[in-house]
């Protein structure tokens, strides 16, 4: 009950931060869609960080760690502070030039015009939106998950079937209102302001949740003692290609939309800097505390010193909210629920608005010109689409469930697929629209044939010749590319000096 | 400067962040941290302070002169 309460006041102070947002939104698409380029370094990094922590860092981190131990630090984490803040340096801030100079608000906008190809938008669109449909899923599932594990029996007579937890669709249908108000106050500039409150909260109330956890079993160096020592090692839980070929995954952060947009926020280049140093350590911040509270539940035990705290058989999901349900005094535990929730909506309102932007910008006002609709218009063509994907995504939360960190890696897997499609876009001039067109069709087409080997993500342990799928989508997109590229005609001399002429 | 900077960093700190060294070792780090996540956490240590030299020493020019521009608009 305590907990339900502190996660009800959290999603309070949101709405009324959306609503303070508000008051500074100017009313037009520019400021909704990209803040009218004026975010600086603290709130972009914050609002970055955020975007790319979800439900997959915390609740999906704790799951991979207690399943398969402290690999998955290396596996994700380690190797993301070096690659995210590659793909912010190699292909952000040269988007975010480029997008500055050329008023992109989407990457569709600048693969349309790199490509000389409008017919590429039509293509790439519903890849993109499609792929930003399994990342909603991991949000709206880790949220629900939590939620469960941490009210289990706080309501008895209300959520019988659930053994008195509040029931996974009820705390998605809230958390996506309370997301959906917000933006739709202030757009991508309330996303940034709420994303910078809720990363701070989710970095402080991870801290608590470890700190107490590791209290209540006894100090740090009695909970590692108990835990499993062969979940201490690499070897046994994963091979050296795994390992290797996990590499491909962070740099799907090139790719996402929503991070695109992000960029695009931008004042200046030099806003970036922070970003691109503090990212890293904040990666570290945030999931060095969830590996150990997943490390340390496959050795845990209730204070009676017999009973596992977390049961055999337990959905990897289920793991952190019952660390903390089972570990925590209600206040902590609410607390700490609001922080994973924090982290898991500063994901999901930046994917909200790029998901209305894209359909906006990239559909509606290409097709029928910037003069059909008024400014007002637009922004409501925008909300009207992000409540659309946001039921499809309810929708697909009530079917059955996968786990958050194997369906994330497979989100992952296809924009990391497309990787070399923005990276050939930015750097290679013999680039062309063939070979842009091959390289989505056939990441696109791997990446389906593969998630259907997989049972659609129901195989976690999924490789393909003993390497992750990543590697062979992002291989044949790469491959696509070079051959569709070298047997077509270049661009056009124009678009070359609209988008080389500047790059040392 | 900038490419050859950020390349070198690239390349030295993809072969480290490998870890064929601690795979097998389940030592505890002051009976806290697995050798193996110790050595994650000083690697992402390390590719920050990297970030921070290419920041400091190698910010690519065409972004100074993007916001030169920008200034003078």
């Amino acid at each position: 009950m305590t907990q339900t309460l502190i996660v009800v006041i959290y999603l309070v102070l949101l709405l009324v931060l959306g609503y303070f947002s508000s008051r500074l939104f100017r009313g037009n698409s520019n400021d909704y869609f990209v803040a009218s380029r004026s975010i600086g370094p603290l709130v972009l990094f914050m609002s970055i960080f955020g975007t790319t922590m979800t439900a997959f860092a915390m609740v999906g981190s704790t799951g991979e760690s207690y399943r398969v131990g402290i690999a998955t630090y290396g596996k994700v984490a380690s190797s993301s502070a070096l690659i995210h803040s590659a793909c912010f340096f190699l292909v952000g801030l040269p988007l975010w030039a480029l997008g500055k100079r050329n008023g992109f608000h989407t990457q569709i906008e600048f693969f349309r015009a790199r490509f000389e190809s409008s017919k590429l938008g039509y293509l790439l669109f519903p890849i993109l939106v499609g792929l930003i449909i399994p990342y909603l899923l991991v949000g709206l599932m880790g949220a629900g998950s939590v939620m469960q594990g941490v009210t289990r029996g706080a309501f008895p007579e209300i959520f019988t079937s659930t053994g008195g937890a509040v029931p996974p669709w009820l705390t998605m249908l809230v958390i996506s209102c309370v997301v959906l108000y917000y933006i739709f106050a202030g757009g991508v500039r309330s996303a940034a302001w709420a994303n910078t409150f809720q990363t701070c909260v989710f970095i402080v109330m991870g801290f608590i949740a470890f700190v107490t956890i590791s209290s209540k079993l006894g100090g740090m160096q009695a909970a590692s003692a108990m835990a499993d020592p062969g979940k201490a090692v690499r070897a046994g839980n994963l091979t050296e290609m795994q390992f290797l070929s996990y590499c491909f995954i962070p740099l799907s952060v090139g790719m996402f939309p929503h991070l695109f947009q992000n960029c695009l926020t931008a004042k200046s280049a030099k806003s970036f800097r922070l970003t691109l140093v503090a990212h890293p350590i904040a990666i570290m911040i945030t999931w060095i505390p969830c590996i150990l509270i997943g490390l340390w539940a496959t050795g845990a035990v209730m204070p009676d010193g017999v009973t596992p705290v977390i049961p055999e058989g337990t959905s990897p999901n289920a793991v952190l909210g019952m660390m903390v349900g089972k570990l925590a005094t209600p206040i902590i535990g609410g607390l700490v629920t609001a922080g994973i929730m924090a982290a898991i909506m500063s994901s999901l309102d930046s994917q909200f608005v790029a998901v209305g932007t894209m359909f906006t910008k990239d559909i509606v006002v290409h097709l029928f010109g910037k003069e059909r609709f008024s400014e007002t218009q637009k922004v409501l063509l925008a909300r009207g689409f992000i409540c659309t994907i946001v039921f499809v995504t309810y929708l697909f939360t009530l079917a059955e469930p996968r786990s958050v960190f194997s369906l994330g890696i497979w989100c992952f897997s296809g924009f990391a697929g497309l990787f070399p499609l923005v990276f050939a876009a930015i750097y290679w001039r013999k680039a062309t629209k063939a070979g842009a067109y091959a390289a989505v069709i056939g990441s696109a087409l791997s990446w389906f044939i593969l998630f259907r080997e997989s049972d659609y993500g129901a195989n976690g342990s999924y490789l393909v010749g003993g390497v992750m799928p990543v590697a062979v989508i992002f291989a044949t997109c790469a491959i696509c590319m070079v051959v569709g590229s070298l047997f077509t005609q270049a661009p056009s001399q124009e678009t070359l000096d609209k988008f080389f002429k500047k790059k040392d | 400067m900038s490419k050859g900077v950020v390349i070198t960093f690239m390349l030295v700190l993809f072969v480290l962040h490998q870890d064929f060294w601690f795979r097998d070792d389940a030592t505890l780090v002051l009976g806290i941290l697995p050798v193996g996540l110790a050595y994650h956490m000083a690697f992402t240590v390390v590719a920050a302070l990297a970030w921070l030299v290419i920041v400091r020493f190698a910010w690519p020019k065409y972004l100074v002169e993007e916001e030169n521009e920008g200034s003078e608009q």
